[in-house]
């Protein structure tokens, strides 16, 4: 059934600049790498969609840039509060793939962690804007990271298949690069479920609806 | 009283199941022609609210006819089309290809999307123009950005419109935190929320005093309490919109809660408030209610002011 459950947060982590969400699982399904909840955000008249960044035992983690009202007060949750979460939403990344390599840019480093595990912790190439930003590296085994005004373009090995998350600059950029890759995308949501067609973005002059297509594509 | 969703916000064939929830479905607005709708971004958040600018993406006529009717109507409730267009002669066409379809249980006209460029101004000529070539109950979806919204309605009743559905978003805009640039790409969008509650009340007040129609009351109803408010201010039937996409749930819960609302008033039926708002004393409630209400009236707090 489509309905927001409330869960309790366990704990609330700062990784530099980030928060890193913690919150029971409860019954629910942490669906594959890639997809999303949506999470209510204190105040907020709409909830916020997060990809799964963790998924310990009984436990959902979500990495959050507090970037806007939402997510800042989503970052302000203290364990034992309670929100409500939707999910799991949209399509992951496929995992039947032969050499994987993970791409990450700032936050798009967020569904990494549950991605690295279920691939078996392929290599990873991180890009972030800071040393600060930077710490969120640590939630990745066997990652490199490049600092600005060094992109993770300039040192991803061309041959491998990429999985790829990252502001949109950089997922045009890797596609260019890598047209096998699949690259998970962002836009605001209102629903997260099919509803408001808001989250349409445009791809090769084409509008998706992110929630329900994505937020993982194919790059060509 | 009947719970619909409001036109535009909710897809019934990516989302059966909350459609199945509702007294009866309402399309995203159907033109001529296909529609991409507008580019990304498309929605924002405010403080009070939520603008959108989707800019009526849908299919066109014939393939909503051909690929999405069949389907909508096995899911079970009534469904309401939505009918869009940038001319008379759209209107029109849509209605007409409309017509002979049993699965079509009403026809909503879309005359105030604030999203699109070209609006047409005569409410009443689109509606005489569509009740000439339909039969099916006819209901005209109404813009409250007006002076006055019970002339457009008492327009819409004399060129035959069945219905109102009172109200649709208002232009607004939100700008970025950081840039303090536009957040949605075509710059404004329509708002909808809990800010167009209140406009709604007013609009649905103002239009039960100046036509006999039956109204579809929304704008911001996120709870028994919000329908209750509108149904007492002359709607017939309420809908929801917004209030879905922070929580898929909101027609079942908002239906409990507005019983829980009507007994605890001593209202057995939703359709005996209807209006309540106009009527000079609080008949509609029982007479424990007007007890409760007159030793309230006289109570020495009260007294002193």
């Amino acid at each position: 059934m489509l309905r927001h459950e409330a869960r309790r947060v366990v704990a609330a982590e700062a990784v530099g600049p980030y928060t890193l969400l913690l919150v029971e699982r409860g019954s629910l399904d942490p669906g594959t790498p890639g997809r999303f909840f949506m999470l209510e955000a204190p105040g907020r008249l709409l909830p916020r969609p997060m990809s799964v960044c963790v998924a310990p035992a009984g436990e959902l983690g979500f990495l959050i840039d507090p970037i806007g009202p939402g997510t800042r007060a989503l970052c302000e949750l203290s364990p034992g509060d309670r929100l409500g979460i939707l999910g799991p939403l949209g399509n992951g990344f496929r995992l039947e793939v032969d050499r994987p390599l993970l791409v990450g840019g700032g936050i798009g480093v967020a569904p990494l962690p549950y991605l690295s595990e279920a691939l078996g912790r392929p290599p990873a190439v991180l890009g972030f804007r800071t040393e600060w930003h930077a710490e969120a590296a640590a939630l990745v085994a066997n990652a490199e990271v490049v600092i600005e005004p060094t992109y993770v373009t300039e040192v991803m090995p061309r041959e491998d298949d990429v999985l790829a998350c990252g502001p949109e600059p950089m997922l045009e950029a890797v596609r260019r690069l890598a047209p096998r890759a699949q690259l998970a995308w962002e836009a605001p949501m209102a629903c997260g479920y099919g509803a408001c067609y808001g989250c349409a973005v445009e791809i090769d002059g084409e509008l998706k609806r992110l929630c329900v297509e994505g937020p993982v594509l194919a790059a060509a | 009283m009947r719970l619909l969703n409001a036109s535009g916000c909710l897809d019934a064939l990516t989302a059966p199941q909350i459609a199945r929830e509702l007294d009866a479905f309402v399309t995203k607005t159907v033109t001529p022609l296909a529609r991409e709708g507008n580019p990304p971004v498309r929605i924002a958040e405010t403080e009070v609210g939520m603008l959108n600018a989707i800019g009526l993406a849908n299919p066109g006529i014939e393939a909503f006819l051909s690929g999405h009717l069949p389907h909508l109507a096995a899911l079970g409730p009534p469904i309401w089309v939505s009918v869009g267009g940038f001319s008379l002669q759209d209107y029109v066409t849509v209605a007409e290809q409309l017509g002979g379809r049993t699965e079509v249980a009403a026809l909503e006209l879309n005359l105030s999307c604030p999203n699109v460029d070209e609006v047409p101004e005569n409410v009443g000529e689109v509606v005489a123009a569509v009740r000439a070539v339909t039969g099916k109950p006819l209901y005209a979806k109404l813009s409250p950005a007006v002076p006055d919204i019970s002339e457009t309605a008492r327009a819409a009743e004399a060129a035959g419109a069945d219905g109102l559905s009172l109200v649709n978003t208002i232009r607004g805009l939100a700008l970025d935190e950081r840039t303090l640039r536009p957040k949605l790409a075509r710059g404004t969008g329509g708002l909808s929320g809990p800010a167009l509650r209140p406009i709604a009340l007013a609009a649905v007040h103002s239009c039960r005093r100046a036509t006999g129609l039956p109204i579809v009351g929304m704008g911001g109803v996120s709870s028994g309490r919000h329908a209750l408010e509108l149904l007492a201010a002359g709607a017939n039937d309420v809908a929801i919109g917004t209030a879905m996409f922070s929580d898929p749930g909101a027609a079942s819960r908002i239906r409990s809660e507005l019983a829980a609302e009507l007994a605890a008033l001593g209202i057995a039926n939703p359709d005996n408030v209807v209006g309540a708002a106009h009527e000079p004393e609080a008949a509609t409630l029982d007479r424990k209610s007007r007890v409760e209400r007159e030793k309230y009236l006289h109570s020495p707090a009260n007294m002193a002011g």
